[in-house]
């Protein structure tokens, strides 16, 4: 089923499956692992759903150096985030912030788990007591008829 | 001619199909059994036809038989024979054609069937098997044709996609298909039930083993496609929140709850209603995986909407068929009679939260994937959801699932004991916690997901052995009266206890990757690059030719801590029929972990870009689904799943000779 999304990919990247290159690794390890965290978060553009971590396009190697330049520059990381957003829109975070576009994707877990245990317990609840459903008159008169008979046997 | 031949064995099982369609629902309400019998007849003779025309396009596929289009455009006479078999399927017209074929196979085998189902249930099963066939053949006659010819021939093919020459991706496909496919044969008992307003156990014992075969077969598949995507994109990751990935995905999780629902209806006659909407569902998100994958507007919107032919008349079916089958249930439901009470604190009360938590999994897969074609669609915004997403979400519902599993597990049927249950389970609680201590002690500072992880994991593997041990001894048995009383024990009370085993194995295989280590280089011949306990030394680069590539192989020489253990080799190659670069990652396994290395480009000066990964216990991620998988189908085996099929004779007569 990876079909067509790798025929994509293989359409859009051109050159090799290696993302970050040795060359861009920066000197400071902290600062590195930083970079590296944002940018499994960050979307390569033209990819499809790619992080720019792991793609080759030449556009993911320039938003990792940016990135690297701006942490460099001593931003913090909610300020590259903002920096890329303001940039590149809100398509390049692979996750979303929570605002009223992405209420309903926010929220359906929360609701469907809310609400599914609410009618799962309420179905439960309600459930007809084992008893069962009342004779009707018939069935009461042939009961009866029945269980005269029996005493009047025994 | 032999083309032109499979093209009308196609238009003959769309015939076929309409007639395997309307007589025997016909029949089923006339109550006649003449017209109801055609059902079994025309589901085999579809088969026939259809598996006829897929053998034509495959031997056009093996004779390199250039005059037709799609043979053209896959194929190549260079090309090894498996991948001129395994491309057949590797394109879009192929793959909708094995669909149909296996549609057609599940509906063959429901018809030739041994197990006794009902007359009525089998003719109205096979009537809406039908309406899928026709719907899918449709599709195919109409806007994927394989059998279009070329005037005038070509003298070469375009190749197969080189990423696709692989024989993990060989088998990946049908694999998934029957799966995917095979929850088909669920739906169509669902909507027959609800045809003919009529379900009990009987009905959840005939669906159990065709659920849990798909399910087995999904989960191969999808563990098949994830190991592809780990050695052959080059990178290492195992599962990257695809859409196509979630496409199959999502039918998974509702498959899963289904196989669970589905006992609690069997055994205790309960959750009628629920286990047909999920049926219904199930199949549902199937479809809606292939018009995912096979419409193109994952891509994007607009590709959709520029090509719109295919997409849309897969759009219609799956409009079709979920509507029709969730309207048919909105009217025959409430007619259903509700049995089997429980109380909340059961073994139902608990598969009743494994499915609750399974179906809000499966709706937060729907939305991510969903929600930013949706909104694209409707305000135009444009937002991506990805792995950051998906993990925040998918996480924290499916971590208090396995932390119930085991406690379910034990759980007595109708009414439960909580407490009682949990005492059951001390040692394995025991067990599991001391073992993430050791572990946290040991690799203090390190992740914390890992040992978390790994000790959930152990604790599902533990709490499965342990409701084999519980069930078999007690203090005192001697072990010879254990080992024959678990023997004993039916085939699905092992094939449960494997399955979550296998669960647990790669629970644990998903939490080391927390441990893994990277390291990223430029290296010379002769030069070593270090990541953790593991030491690379390029020792060489070969160039090769190849029948339709060119590579370069880099030769690695793999040291843990300091001693040689083996050497791996990592490609880059070339393919030349399309111009395509692609990456042969290096693996060496060791134990249950890899040491994995990719090659990229050479650098100015002459040395080249080497990745480098140490992968602890990352094998467990497929043993587990492997696992899994083999205990759904010896759970296939148990001797109530093959009531009605005749006894083998134990013993034969002293004068009967073996016939010839």
């Amino acid at each position: 089923m990876r079909f067509v999304i790798v025929l994509i990919a293989a359409l859009l990247v051109s050159g090799s499956a290696f993302a970050v290159q040795p060359g861009e690794v920066l000197k400071d390890p902290a600062l590195e692992k930083r970079a590296r965290e944002i940018s499994a978060g960050l979307r390569c553009l033209v990819c499809q759903n790619q992080s720019i971590d792991d793609s080759d396009a030449q556009l993911a190697k320039d938003l990792r150096l940016l990135v690297r330049e701006r942490l460099v520059a001593g931003d913090t990381d909610d300020e590259v985030e903002r920096f890329l957003v303001q940039r590149y829109g809100e398509f390049v975070l692979l996750k979303p912030t929570f605002g009223t576009h992405t209420l309903l994707l926010w929220l359906t877990p929360a609701l469907v788990l809310a609400l599914g245990g609410i009618g799962a317990y309420t179905a439960m609840r309600k459930r007809p007591q084992p008893a069962g459903a009342a004779l009707d008159d018939e069935e009461q008169k042939a009961l009866d008829e029945l269980l005269s008979q029996d005493r009047s046997a025994s | 001619m032999l083309v032109e031949a499979g093209h009308f064995a196609l238009a003959l099982a769309l015939g076929l199909s309409l007639i395997q369609f309307l007589v025997p629902l016909w029949g089923a309400r006339a109550n006649d059994p003449v017209l109801m019998a055609v059902a079994p007849t025309t589901a085999v003779a579809v088969f026939a036809c259809i598996a006829f025309s897929f053998l034509a396009l495959t031997f056009a596929y093996l004779n390199s038989d250039f005059s037709v289009l799609n043979v053209v455009q896959n194929s190549h006479s260079a090309k090894p024979l498996i991948y001129k078999i395994s491309g057949v399927w590797g394109n879009h017209e192929g793959s909708m054609l094995l669909w149909v074929l296996i549609l057609a196979l599940f509906g063959a085998v429901v018809a030739i069937s041994r197990n006794s189902i009902p007359m009525r249930l089998q003719a109205n099963t096979l009537a809406v098997q039908a309406a899928v066939t026709i719907a899918f053949l449709l599709f195919i006659l109409t806007t994927s044709n394989p059998f279009t010819r070329v005037v005038p021939a070509a003298l070469e093919g375009q190749d197969l996609n080189p990423l696709l020459q692989d024989p993990g991706l060989a088998i990946h496909p049908p694999l998934l298909y029957i799966g995917y496919v095979g929850f088909s044969i669920s739906f169509a008992f669902a909507c027959a039930a609800l045809i003919d307003g009529r379900i009990d156990a009987v009905w959840a014992r005939i669906v159990r083993p065709w659920t849990l075969g798909a399910w087995a077969f999904l989960t191969l598949g999808i563990a098949m496609g994830s190991y592809w995507a780990y050695y052959e994109l080059g990178w290492g990751g195992w599962w990257f929140w695809d859409p196509v990935e979630n496409a199959s995905l999502m039918p998974w999780l509702a498959g899963t709850a289904l196989v669970h629902s589905t006992v609690v209806m069997e055994k205790r006659d309960a959750l009628k209603v629920w286990t047909i909407l999920l049926a219904i569902l199930t199949f549902s998100l199937s479809l809606l995986g292939t018009f995912l994958v096979r419409s193109g507007v994952l891509t994007s919107v607009h590709s959709f909407a520029v090509d719109p032919e295919r997409g849309t008349f897969i759009l219609g079916i799956l409009i079709l068929f979920v509507g029709g089958s969730l309207a048919l249930f909105a009217w025959r439901a409430p007619m259903l009679k509700q049995g089997g009470l429980f109380a909340p604190v059961s073994r139902e009360g608990a598969l009743v939260v494994n499915n609750l938590f399974l179906a809000t999994a499966c709706a937060t897969v729907f939305i991510g994937t969903l929600y930013p074609l949706a909104l694209e669609v409707l305000t135009g915004e444009k937002i991506s959801v990805g792995a950051p997403f998906f993990n925040f979400t998918f996480l924290p519902l499916i971590v208090p699932l396995l932390l119930l599993l085991p406690l379910g597990q034990t759980l007595a049927w109708k009414r439960g004991n909580f407490l009682g249950t949990a005492q059951r389970l001390y040692a394995v609680f025991g067990i599991s916690l001391l073992a993430t201590m050791v572990m946290f002690a040991f690799t203090y500072g390190g992740p914390v997901a890992a040992p978390l992880g790994i000790g959930l994991g152990l604790y599902l593997v533990l709490g499965s052995l342990n409701e084999i041990v519980s069930r078999a001894w007690s203090k005192g048995t001697p072990l010879a009266v254990a080992w024959r009383k678990a023997r004993g024990l039916p085939r699905s009370a092992w094939g449960t206890a494997i399955a979550h085993a296998g669960v647990g194995l790669t629970v644990i295989g998903i939490a080391a990757t927390a441990w893994g280590i990277e390291a990223i280089g430029s290296l010379k011949v002769g030069e070593r690059l270090k990541g953790g306990d593991y030491e690379v030394r390029l020792e060489r680069v070969i160039p090769r030719v190849e029948a339709n590539y060119r590579e370069e192989a880099a030769v690695l020489t793999v040291f843990g801590n300091g001693r040689e253990l083996g050497t791996l080799e990592t490609m880059k190659r070339l393919y030349v029929t399309r111009g395509m670069p692609t990456t042969e990652a290096g693996i060496l396994t060791i134990g249950l972990g890899q040491v994995y290395a990719s090659i990229g480009d050479a650098q100015p000066d002459g040395s080249i870009g080497v990745r480098l990964y140490h992968k602890p216990l990352v094998l467990l991620i497929w043993i587990g689904s492997l696992v899994m998988a083999i205990g759904g189908g010896i759970s296939l085996t148990d001797r109530r799943l093959r009531i009605g099929a005749p006894a083998p004779a134990k013993t034969m007569p002293p004068n009967a000779v073996p016939a010839e």
